[in-house]
């Protein structure tokens, strides 16, 4: 079929999902709020700096000149005046080197944290593992990471491809995800909410479109989702997802993703068993809709353009009972 | 703005030899630039075994024979190229076509060896990071014994023209034993890291 | 005094008229292409170099125009990824490999050998072979951009992205060998830098009283000495990679991602100081002309210099802060790189009590001075955030990094050199550049830069992530970032201003004296252009200030006129070891540069190259160095 019309593309993109919130400046995790202070030290401490240097050269530049320049007693005036300012650099220097050393004593290592997830990279999305814990066998998933609020989380950064650098500015500083070798960063969220990261090393053509959710929520409900999660996908019941079930199987699309409990086992594209509850598709580029499922499936190219998934021709009706069935995998 | 003489160079000698030469301290920089690129090899070298689990990486030890004939070679050949720097000093035609073409040969017997060298190894640059990295030390080091051995080709050349027997031309050969000796002088590092160190 | 050779005829012979005559006949480089492609004149070749990267400058700054038209609105489609991903990697690579580095050490080519009161830089034909590297690796940068198939993969092109695997075609190699070019060339006037600065002083001019300017190119050139074998040991590795199949950073077979980043680090951060130390001395030169008297604290900034030099080797690291590195050594380049801040603070310091203890007089290159401070200590002090670990990881590779380092690069580099135009634009052309015009360009420049970069400190903070292509609508970074774009068109209507005024000042503006300034080093010693001999006579130095108010310049004489000849002196005291001579004019180092451009660019395509393309390039060296017959050739 030909591409989804301008309009629908449109429409969806500016419709597209939550924002979170994006900001070093809005911190919701232990490690975020513990950077904030350092900058808001560190920053005000900079600013009384420049603003005591700015008027120091504005008397300079400016001041009345009656007495001659080449006095002997303002040249030893100078000297001990430069010598002032530069001790109290070194000491402002030292000082602000402990402030940042402490910081990173206070926001502790990941390792010893309970919850372990494995993130690896790849271009341009997340692979996310869960492992097995208690009852709960492992599973997959893919761009949103759930977690449980006020504890603390180990993930686990690896890359498949290039490197690729972890960013949730509301949760904590970021940490690349360098191939060949395995990385830890620790998250803890204060406060239920989503919060919104985004890659943050230049990884090739759509390093702009690769962003994750982290879903914090109360520890009961990051249980029930972990357990929906670690299932296998519903079997489909409305006559145009059972359709769409049956399209999805036939075409391409099976050789690339997993569908637990299907015949779908492909490993190159993300794990869709659970596609219909993640609240964005393509790595955080649409909110997850029957209609923005249609306009990806249709024609990924024009949305994210030099991604790895091609444009499977779809008829009409095929494409409508696919995104059915997509939306149904819940 | 109008001058004042003050001094007169008349009495100045019209070249400057050794640390009054301006080629001297190009050659020294050269040498700087050129030593902090073999050093840096050997910071890559140290970098990767670090990470390795076993080193050399799928390779047994080097054949110490061709390596160590050769560094045997090239500190012998030592002895020739301070005489011929202090005939060039001495500005004695003869000795330094004489100098010359013994270092000529003393360059091209290294790159023989050196060819026995890299089979040595029992690895290929393509097979793993230790095989690119011995083989790049090797080859760098190679070119410095390959652009030194032109350069004094060119030298003895020169020396058996018409344009010989001038004291810039003994500079310069001055210049290039110079440049021998680092050459000999930033193999020994290398020799110790590409043949001992996977011994240790 | 008569020469005791007959056949050598000295200066001494002759009435100032006649000497005049006869050094020009020695020294003038002849007409015609043949002559201009042949010249070893350090300043033609220098105001070659440096109006070669104004205009890489002028094309660097015509991609980010459309980089800020591409990220003015959300989601934009005026550029796709592909071609964004060319113009940023473009921009980074142009303006810091074909721009900022050239330019500094274009600088210094043409002034240092006049400020130290030679006649010619050392190894003049090296010279001429280092402009023809240059010129031929940015055509190369630039052709492959135009043709499409331009690097791609950022100015620091980490690997696996720029590996055999992940950039595919030979975007990436053209970036390696390009800095093959850029080297090469950087290298070799740093040889001459040092060289010159080392043994071609004037008479008397000892350690202690040589200008800052010239001290500020020293330190830089050894810093491109030890810093610059890093990228070229990164870069070749990275092409063999490519092209035979090494694999130093291909983990699976025991290299490491990282292990490019140590090396391209190695480099990268001493470049920041490569470009930032010869802004340093522009700096104190202006500062000390245009407030009449020395800088204050001339040992103390020179200290600062080589203080800067040696920290700027213990920071690499801290690029590295979120690559997953151990802490405690993380928590040492936090240490030296807030260390490296006490050297910047005492020149800084030194600059303003000589503002201070002076009579400021409020020309263009001051006024540029003046807003250098303003912008750079705020570059500085985003430093000294960034040198923070928690800090960066933060604002790592976001829009945070970006305003910290065009406030260090801009301010700190670009502001100093545009003061340094006016301030040299009379020695390097004999014409004044407009002081209405200057006092515009200034106000543009300055205005347009702060309100284009200062607001992206506060995108990086709100987490919008630097080299991307676009961002989502719902993203709160729109605002900004249309403001942002607009600015831009006033920072880019100060630079049009400044290269109108340029070209129009070099054609028809007013002429200069030989001291317009009444400044006291002594490039202002020599009419304005200066005669291709530089000095008539060769200037003796009795004090850090040679050129005094009122007094005669002292003057040495015996040198020959009938050959290139210079005078060499020793290190520290600078007293007279012997005469030398210079070479002449040749077209041998076009011919190596063009030889080592082929082989180079075939390399590329064929390891072979390396092989047969060498050939050609001896031939041009032997030629190059074969004595000709000459006087310069003899002794």
């Amino acid at each position: 079929m030909r591409a989804v019309p301008p309009l629908l593309i449109s429409t969806v993109v500016a419709a597209s999902g939550c924002s979170g919130n994006q900001s070093a400046l809005d911190p919701n995790g232990a490690p975020a709020i513990h950077i904030e202070h350092l900058i808001i030290v560190i920053v005000i401490i900079c600013t009384v700096i420049w603003l005591l240097v700015m008027g120091v050269l504005g008397l300079a530049i400016l001041r009345r000149r009656d007495r001659p320049a080449e006095d002997p007693i303002s040249e030893k005036r100078l000297t001990t005046v430069v010598s002032a300012a530069v001790a109290t650099t070194v000491i402002i220097i030292a000082g602000l080197t402990i402030a940042s050393f402490y910081t990173t004593r206070g926001i502790g290592v990941p390792e010893d944290a309970a919850l372990t997830i494995t993130v690896r990279g790849q271009q341009w999305w997340w692979q996310i593992f869960y492992a097995s814990s208690g009852a709960t066998p492992g599973f997959q998933t893919a761009n949103e990471i759930h977690i449980p609020v006020g504890q603390d989380v180990h993930l686990k950064l690896e890359s498949t491809d290039v490197i690729h650098s972890f960013w949730v500015p509301s949760l904590a500083g970021k940490q690349d995800l360098v191939p060949g070798r395995s990385n830890g960063l620790l998250l803890r969220a204060e406060k239920p909410g989503v919060y919104r990261g985004q890659c943050a090393e230049f990884c090739g053509l759509q390093h702009s479109h690769m962003a994750i959710m982290v879903v914090a929520e109360p520890a009961a409900d990051y249980e029930r989702w972990a357990a929906a999660q670690s299932g296998n996908a519903v079997i489909p019941a409305a006559p145009d997802a059972v359709a769409g079930q049956a399209i999805f199987m036939a075409k391409p699309c099976a050789a690339c993703h997993t569908v637990r409990g299907t015949s779908a086992s492909g490993t190159t594209g993300p794990d869709l068993t659970h596609i219909g509850s993640r609240q964005t598709i393509a790595a955080g580029l649409v909110e997850t809709t029957r209609g923005s499922l249609a306009a990806w499936i249709a024609d990924p190219q024009t949305l994210k353009p030099g991604n790895n998934m091609p444009m499977v021709p779809l008829t009409s009706a095929e494409l409508q009972n696919i995104s059915a069935y997509m939306e149904s995998l819940k | 703005m109008k001058d004042n003489v003050v001094l007169d160079l008349s009495e100045l000698p019209p070249h400057g030899l050794g640390t009054a030469s301006q080629s001297w301290w190009g050659t020294l920089a050269f040498m700087l630039i050129e030593g902090t690129g073999f050093a840096l090899s050997i910071v890559v070298y140290l970098y990767l075994m670090s990470l390795a689990p076993r080193w050399p990486l799928d390779a047994g030890p080097p054949d110490l024979l061709p390596g160590t004939t050769l560094t045997a070679l090239l500190l012998a050949s030592l002895v020739p190229n301070i005489f011929l720097a202090r005939w060039a000093r001495k500005q004695d035609l003869l000795k330094v076509r004489v100098g010359l073409i013994v270092m000529s040969l003393l360059g091209i017997a290294p790159l023989i060896l050196r060819a026995f060298e890299f089979p040595a190894m029992h690895i290929k640059w393509d097979q793993n990071a230790y095989g690119s990295i011995v083989w790049v030390m090797l080859g760098l080091h190679t070119t410095h014994i390959l652009t030194d051995l032109i350069e004094t080709l060119v030298l003895t050349c020169l020396m058996f023209s018409r344009h010989g027997d001038n004291p810039r031309r003994y500079g310069d050969v001055s210049d290039n034993t110079m440049y021998w000796n680092f050459v000999v002088a930033t193999w020994l590092p290398m020799y110790a890291c590409l043949y001992w160190v996977p011994r240790i | 005094m008569t020469p005791k050779d007959n056949r050598e005829i000295r200066d001494t012979a002759f009435d100032a008229a006649e000497l005049e005559r006869r050094l020009a006949a020695t020294w003038t480089t002849p007409p015609g292409l043949l002559g201009a492609l042949s010249t070893v004149d350090h300043k033609i070749i220098g105001r070659r170099y440096i109006t070669t990267a104004f205009v890489f400058l002028a094309l660097g700054g015509l991609l980010s125009l459309l980089m800020r038209l591409q990220l003015a609105q959300p989601e934009a489609r005026f550029i796709g990824p592909d071609r964004y991903n060319q113009i940023f990697t473009t921009h980074g690579t142009n303006m810091m490999f074909l721009f900022a580095v050239p330019v500094m050490q274009a600088m210094a080519i043409y002034l240092v050998p006049l400020m130290v009161g030679t006649r010619n830089i050392a190894f003049p034909r090296l010279n001429a072979f280092s402009y023809w590297m240059y010129l031929a690796g940015g055509l190369l940068l630039w052709i492959a951009f135009v043709l499409d198939t331009g690097p791609d993969v950022g100015w620091f092109a980490y690997v696996p992205l720029a590996g055999p695997q992940y950039a595919a075609g030979k975007r990436a190699d053209i970036w390696a060998q390009m800095i093959t070019f850029t080297e090469v060339s950087a290298l070799a006037v740093a040889v001459e830098i040092v060289v010159t600065v080392f043994k071609q002083r004037a008479p008397g001019m000892s350690l202690d009283r040589i200008p800052l300017f010239v001290w500020s190119m020293l330190v830089t050139s050894f810093l491109v000495i030890l810093a610059m074998p890093a990228i070229m040991i990164a870069s070749t590795s990275l092409i063999l990679d490519r092209l035979v199949g090494t694999h130093f950073f291909n983990p699976a077979e025991g290299g490491d991602a990282l292990l490019w980043q140590h090396l391209f680090w190695f480099f990268g951060h001493p470049e920041v100081y490569i470009i930032f130390l010869p802004a340093v001395g522009m700096v104190s030169t202006i500062v000390a002309t245009f407030t009449r008297r020395p800088v204050f604290g001339y040992l103390g900034m020179v200290m600062a210099l080589i203080a800067t030099g040696v920290l700027a080797f213990g920071l690499w690291v801290h690029h590295m802060f979120v690559a997953g590195l151990p802490r405690l050594g993380e928590s040492f380049f936090t240490a030296s790189s807030m260390a490296i801040a006490v050297p910047a603070g005492l020149q800084i310091f030194c600059w303003l009590a000589t503002m201070w203890a002076g009579k400021p007089i409020f020309k263009t290159p001051l006024l540029f001075v003046i807003g250098f401070i303003v912008i750079f200590v705020i570059g500085g002090l985003t430093g000294v955030m960034v040198a923070s670990v928690p800090f960066d990881t933060q604002v790592h590779d976001t829009y945070f990094v970006v305003a910290h380092f065009h406030y260090v690069l801009v301010g700190g580099a670009v502001f100093p050199l545009l003061g340094a135009i006016y301030y040299w634009f009379p020695k390097l052309t004999g014409r004044m550049l407009n002081e209405t015009t200057g006092r515009w360009v200034f106000g543009l420049i300055f205005t347009g830069f702060n309100l284009t970069f200062f607001p992206m400190h506060i995108l990086g903070l709100r987490g919008m992530p630097r080299r991307i292509y676009t961002y989502q609508p719902e993203m709160p970074w729109s605002g900004l970032n249309m403001f942002i774009s607009l600015s831009a068109i006033v920072l880019a209507a100060g630079f049009l201003l400044f290269f109108i005024d340029a070209i129009r000042s070099a054609r028809a503006g007013a002429t200069a004296s030989a001291n317009p300034w009444g400044a006291t080093t002594l490039e202002w010693a020599t009419p304005s252009p200066p005669p291709s001999y530089n000095f008539a006579k060769l200037p003796l130095v009795d004090s850090l200030e040679p050129i005094h108010d009122d007094a005669f310049l002292p003057a040495a004489i015996g040198l020959r006129v009938d050959r290139r000849e210079l005078l060499i002196t020793s290190v520290v005291e600078a007293a007279p070891e012997a005469r030398e001579s210079s070479s002449g004019d040749s077209i041998w180092p076009l011919w190596a540069a063009l030889a080592t451009t082929v082989a180079l660019i075939w390399s590329i395509f064929s390891p072979w190259a390396v092989v047969w393309g060498s050939i050609p390039v001896a031939i041009a060296l032997i030629g190059w160095f074969w004595p000709k017959d000459v006087p310069e050739d003899d002794s």
